[in-house]
């Protein structure tokens, strides 16, 4: 068939249809293979075993000592309350600024100043924060004396709450623009504004007819970023120390807390609760699922209901939405403004709103190492991202081509690095990589880095790639083209901003990590995160404002790249340029 | 099984890398040293610090050919975790950490797992310098004998802070403190234990406020520990509705209690290094008015030791990057309180009179104390005492709403 | 190639199941230049039935029979290598390409260098009145102008089959005659067979073929 031959490229669809058909298995592979170590370097100390540090035997007593920990109750309710709580109050939001503003002017500059927010790592964001909100922080220093009559700080209570209302609120104000733009990404293949055309056509109020119209469809394509949130809430460490109560703390800063305690002894009770912490969040995923099918089915009824929302409450939701999304703008953006003023400040006291003098001095001192650093942040960031989209990439095409279901259940397990808590699970982790000599140095980095990259940017990925109107590929396919070629001059082509953006997402959260570059690396690799973390230890805002806006940077850079580059490439293409 | 053996097999490559290299032949260290690379695992959140710890490496770098390569830590636990997993993978050569600053829990546990290289301290040629009769430190770390498997190579001692514009008259004793308190509520904090400087303020209230301060040189399991520690519960019962948030929140670390005090939070804090203040002068974070204050009774002191693991991959590199660190030379920069301002392991009147006179022409910071002010330090209780009080500490105080 | 095979597209004893039940049953011939029309109502499988000819079948289907294009049996081969062209309901050009490049994507390779493949591009325009159109974007086409694009990117894909999937449905009346009568022609006058699946007896009538209804 010298016909059928023309279409195909000899040998090159035919290799990779071997090769294709195992790149599920093979991601599996590469992030099970960590992962299942570290949860094992994480069973075995939780019941006495740890040759290192003298178990040798099987024993239920550290499980028993954890339950004994007077805390622990309080710390695993925190956990589960402040998970809960900032899950629920920031989908809340998205779908209010979705409901109540997309389409109009208001929601472009939402989403303009919501989208770098994201880049924003999360200690950065919390250190902000903290000062923003704290008896002696800029919203106090910009009200007194004049307003309220403060010659000094008072003695109030805002940050590190024993409730952990700080807490959940930091983690909300980073949540939202991950949430946002998560839905964005979906909304862009649902027809939503078809859907809230008809709602609105049929007499329905614009957040009642979204709500009621194109929720559960959107709803269903960011179910995974949410569960992502609701891990990562239960579990965060980093931000939970600068805003989280600490007595008790959330449990795993207490697990971080027993892993760095001197005393050796108490990193078997570390495990155990590191183990505990991951029972928590999937009994805790699985309370929201019953959650979702409960909303859903109430949802249902008062979608048949046939209520067209009252004025009044389609106003108050609408502003509440506009609130939420300027609010926690507002707060990233000002605390890291509040941070950017320490890098330069001289010194600065309660309650001038500015500092008596500015310098360069802590630029001018760091400066020359911060580029090396953000070099090293760079390279292992770019090829940790580039390796992860390649396996999404093979993944979701080896799903459509060959049907691959199975292994398209099975991909549930990329998410488990998002769902067990890192530092328990990171140092089994490392063992194994001791084990099989692949630590110390930068390609040990990258690989560790892909293990967290991979499900971001498998997340930010998979609902897009698999949203894609099939019938492109048909027509595609009709006209001759045969898979590689759909693949690479329709499909990714069409796919560019998602792609991008997973792209960046992947590359923020190389950025961000600590503990896996410390621990994998064994301090050989140092990034703009490594030492900012360190230098943060020592409590300087001055030289924490330095390094956050460093990190901010690096990881804000790609993500102008993801909204910028499909608006220059695509400025001819009006169905593409808006996404 | 397999983890068994291989840990068997861990402590008999243990005992056999302590014989190289031998540190009785210092010039075979040396040579040995030369081209090695040295990672010193060292806290990494301070500026002065760092740039201490720098000139440190590029001198060695200068003298030995040892290059130092400083990994900046937020917590020295995290050297520890690094050591233990690699002794948990079989890897009893070629560990990633060279050199550990290290002292007090941290040095007891490695030392009782037998995670670190030696002895080989007491070989070093500066050793000569240290002033082990004066400084008993140097040599029992928390009362732990160091053994010769960590080198001393700074002193601290707790001392007191406050703003002299906000509060001229600070307490000089822990009754006073209590009083001081109830006048000045919420403007006194002191870091959540087990952070070690909230753990320290606890050993000092506990030496001033027990019976019999003696006792807490031994394990308290040799005592009536119900009895000793009873004055400390009734004092921080009195003391904690009046301390920076009426105890509901506490500060992580020293670190914050400088920010709280620059915030105007608070105006009176504690810190291990009677030099911080006036660094932090220097470096615009307190005000000019801050002034540095020990009890009236003295205050705790104790040393910090530099430790190499069983499974460094450059013993020798790191052995001299030590014995420098105890070298007149830098040490009197390590005192210099426009450098770092730590106090030195050494004893003057052992140090050769070019040495002692570079000591003796050291400026002295704005809120510094001269050696006589700061007085003699009172000795570390024994470890046992840290772990119980932290355990009760948090059990009364640490969970409450 | 088979001597004296009948030339056009056959669908011998198609039958397509899914999960063992019946779908859809077809056995016919249609000649180069006729059109045939598959009537019936939303939901009977008519769009499952061109999904079986173009070879694009979800797995969930099971399909026995053959289909053969002027007589050789393509059953077995990969959608881009059956040579058959379908036009939906939506015009599906690629929003990322320019008009021309629409249409030079539908260009076989062996149409070497640039300013032959420019050429054709441009004299499939002219067919179709949209002469300079090449390099506009899509999505500032009106509806009857990317639906003459698709038509005319599929026929420079030098099809041998034409399937037609409610290609007109979207379109309102006086543009429906129109490209109606345009993709007819067109098939024609190249010898195309054409099956459309539609549930419009316009549409039918049309097409001027052979009708058969499928019934639920």
């Amino acid at each position: 068939m010298s016909d059928a031959a023309l279409a195909q490229r000899p040998g090159g669809p035919r290799l990779r249809g071997r090769a294709l058909p195992w790149a599920p298995a093979l991601t599996l592979a590469v992030m099970l293979g960590p992962v299942a170590a570290g949860l094992a370097g994480t069973v075995g100390p939780a019941f006495g075993w740890m040759p290192a540090l003298g178990g040798h035997t099987l024993t239920f007593e550290v499980m028993r000592g954890l339950f004994d920990w007077p805390g622990l109750t309080r710390a695993a309710l925190l956990s589960v309350g402040v998970g809960f709580a900032a899950t629920a109050l920031s989908l809340a939001a998205v779908a209010l600024i979705v409901a109540g503003w997309r389409g109009t002017r208001a929601f472009g500059a939402m989403e303009r100043a919501l989208s770098p927010l994201l880049s924003v790592p999360h200690a950065a964001a919390a250190f902000g924060l903290a000062f923003l909100i704290a008896p002696s922080g800029w919203v106090a220093r910009a009200l007194s004396p004049w307003a309220t009559g403060w010659e000094r700080p008072p003695d109030l209570l805002t940050a590190q709450d024993p409730a952990g209302v700080a807490l959940t609120l930091g983690l909300v104000a980073k949540e939202i623009p991950f949430l946002l733009l998560m839905t964005l990404a979906a909304l862009a293949q649902a027809r939503s504004a078809q859907g809230a055309t008809t709602a609105r056509a049929l007499g329905y109020g614009r957040v009642t007819g979204w709500l009621k119209a194109v929720f559960p469809q959107v709803y269903r394509q960011i179910r995974l970023p949410v569960y992502a949130v609701l891990a990562y809430s239960m579990s965060v460490v980093d931000v939970a120390m600068i805003l989280g109560p600490s007595t008790p703390p959330p449990l795993s800063v207490q697990v971080v807390r027993w892993m760095g305690d001197p005393d050796l002894a108490l990193r078997f009770r570390a495990a155990a609760g590191a183990l505990l912490q991951l029972a928590l969040v999937l009994a805790a995923l699985g309370v929201w699922r019953l959650g979702e099918i409960a909303v859903g089915r109430l949802g249902r009824r008062w979608a048949e209901g046939g209520g067209r929302g009252a004025p009044a409450v389609e106003t108050a939701l609408r502003l509440a939405g506009l609130a939420a999304g300027l609010l926690a703008a507002l707060a990233v953006f000002a605390g890291l403004a509040g941070l950017a003023v320490w890098s330069v400040a001289g010194f600065w006291t309660f309650p001038d709103a500015l500092p008596d003098a500015l310098t360069l001095r802590t630029w001018e001192r760091h400066g020359p190492r911060l580029g090396a650093l953000l070099a090293e942040t760079a390279l292992i960031g770019a090829a940790a991202t580039v390796l992860a989209m390649l396996l999404t990439v093979a993944c979701l095409e080896a799903e459509h081509r060959h049907g691959l279901r199975p292994a398209q259940r099975a991909l549930w397990l990329l998410y488990l690095p998002l769902i067990a808590p890192q530092v328990a699970f990171l140092t089994g982790f490392q063992t194994l990589a001791l084990v099989v000599g692949l630590d110390g140095g930068r390609a040990a980095v990258i690989v560790a880095h892909l293990v967290f990259v991979l499900p971001y940017v498998f997340l930010s990925l998979a609902d897009p790639w698999r949203a894609w109107d099939g019938r492109f590929d048909v027509a595609a396919r009709a006209l001759g083209a045969g898979p590689d070629r759909v693949l690479w001059a329709v499909r990714l082509p069409m796919l560019l901003r998602p792609l991008l953006t997973a792209g960046a997402v992947g590359f923020a959260v190389s950025v961000g990590q600590y503990l896996p570059t410390l621990l994998v690396g064994g301090g050989r690799v140092q990034t703009v995160t490594t030492e900012a973390v360190a230098l943060a230890s020592g409590g300087d805002r001055r030289l924490i404002g330095v390094h956050a806006l460093a990190q901010a940077a690096a990881a804000l850079v790609p993500f102008l790249a993801a909204v910028l580059l499909p608006r220059l490439i695509w400025r001819d293409r009006k169905a593409l340029r808006h996404g | 099984m397999i983890r068994m053996i291989s840990a068997g097999l861990a402590l008999l490559a243990s005992a056999a890398a302590a014989q190289s290299p031998d540190p009785a032949d210092w010039d075979a260290v040396l040579a040995e040293a030369r081209g090695q690379t040295v990672y010193w695992h060292a806290w990494g959140g301070s500026a002065a610090v760092n740039d201490y710890i720098a000139w440190a490496g590029a001198q060695v770098a200068e003298r030995h050919g040892v290059t130092v390569e400083h990994v900046k830590l937020a917590d020295t636990a995290e050297a520890v975790s690094r050591v233990i997993a690699e002794k948990a993978a079989g890897r009893d050569e070629g560990g990633a950490v060279d050199l550990i600053w290290i002292n007090g829990e941290n040095f007891a546990a490695m030392k009782q797992q037998g995670l670190l290289f030696g002895p080989w301290v007491e070989q070093a040629p500066n050793w000569a310098f240290v002033d082990v009769e004066g400084k008993p430190a140097v040599t029992a770390d928390f009362t732990v004998p160091t053994d010769g498997l960590e080198a001393p190579w700074g002193m601290a001692q707790l001392i007191f802070y406050h703003d002299a514009a906000r509060a001229p008259a600070p307490p000089r004793s822990m009754p006073a403190l209590l009083d001081w308190a109830a006048a000045n509520p919420g403007r006194f904090a002191f870091p959540q234990p087990p952070d070690f400087l909230g753990s320290t303020f606890l050993k000092q209230a506990l030496h001033e406020l027990t019976p019999e301060p003696d006792v807490l040189l031994a394990p308290p399991e040799q005592t009536d520990y119900a009895a000793a520690t009873a004055p400390l519960w009734d004092f921080l019962d009195a003391l904690t509705p009046d301390l920076w948030r009426s105890g509901r929140a506490w500060p992580p670390n020293g670190a914050r209690l400088i920010q709280l005090m620059a915030d105007g939070e608070i105006d009176l804090a504690l810190s291990f290094n009677p030099n911080e203040p006036s660094n932090a002068i220097a470096r615009f974070e307190l005000p000019e008015t801050v002034r540095a204050y020990v009890l009236d009774g003295g205050t705790i002191g104790n040393a910090s030791f530099v430790a190499i693991p069983y499974n460094a991959s450059a013993r020798a590199g790191a052995m001299a990057l030590a014995d420098f660190l105890m070298s007149p030379e830098a040490q009197a920069r390590k005192q210099n309180p426009e450098i770092w301002g730590n106090g030195t392991v050494l004893a003057m009147d052992r140090l050769p009179p070019a040495d002692r006179a570079a000591f003796e022409a050291l400026p002295l910071g704005v809120a510094a104390l001269t050696p006589e002010e700061l007085g003699e330090s009172l000795p570390e209780p024994h470890p046992g005492w840290m772990v119980r009080l932290e355990e009760d500490w948090t059990a009364r105080y640490g969970l409450a709403p | 190639m088979v001597e004296g095979a009948r030339r056009g597209l056959a669908l011998e004893r198609l039958a397509i199941t899914h999960a063992g039940r019946p779908l859809v049953a077809l056995d016919i011939v249609v000649a180069p230049g006729e059109a045939a029309t598959v009537m019936g109502p939303s939901g009977v499988g008519k769009s499952t039935l061109l999904a079986a000819v173009t070879g694009t079948l979800d797995p969930a289907f099971a399909m026995t029979g053959r289909v053969r294009l002027d007589g050789v049996d393509v059953t077995g081969l990969p959608t881009e290598a059956r040579r058959i062209g379908i036009l939906f309901q939506d015009e599906l050009l690629f929003p990322h390409l320019s008009v021309g490049g629409n249409l030079a994507f539908g260009l076989p390779a062996h149409v070497r260098g640039r300013a032959a493949r420019r050429a054709r591009v441009e004299a499939a325009l002219e067919r179709v009145g949209l002469s300079g159109y090449a390099g506009r974007d899509p999505a500032t086409l009106s509806g009857g102008q990317k639906a003459r694009v698709a038509l005319m990117r599929m026929l420079l894909s030098e099809p041998r089959a034409l399937l037609l999937d409610e290609a007109f449905s979207r379109l309102d009346a006086a543009l429906r005659d129109q490209i109606r009568r345009l993709v007819f022609d067109m098939a024609r006058r190249d010898g195309l067979p054409v099956l459309q699946v539609t549930h419009d007896r316009s549409d039918a009538a049309a097409a001027n073929g052979p009708v058969l209804e499928l019934h639920p």
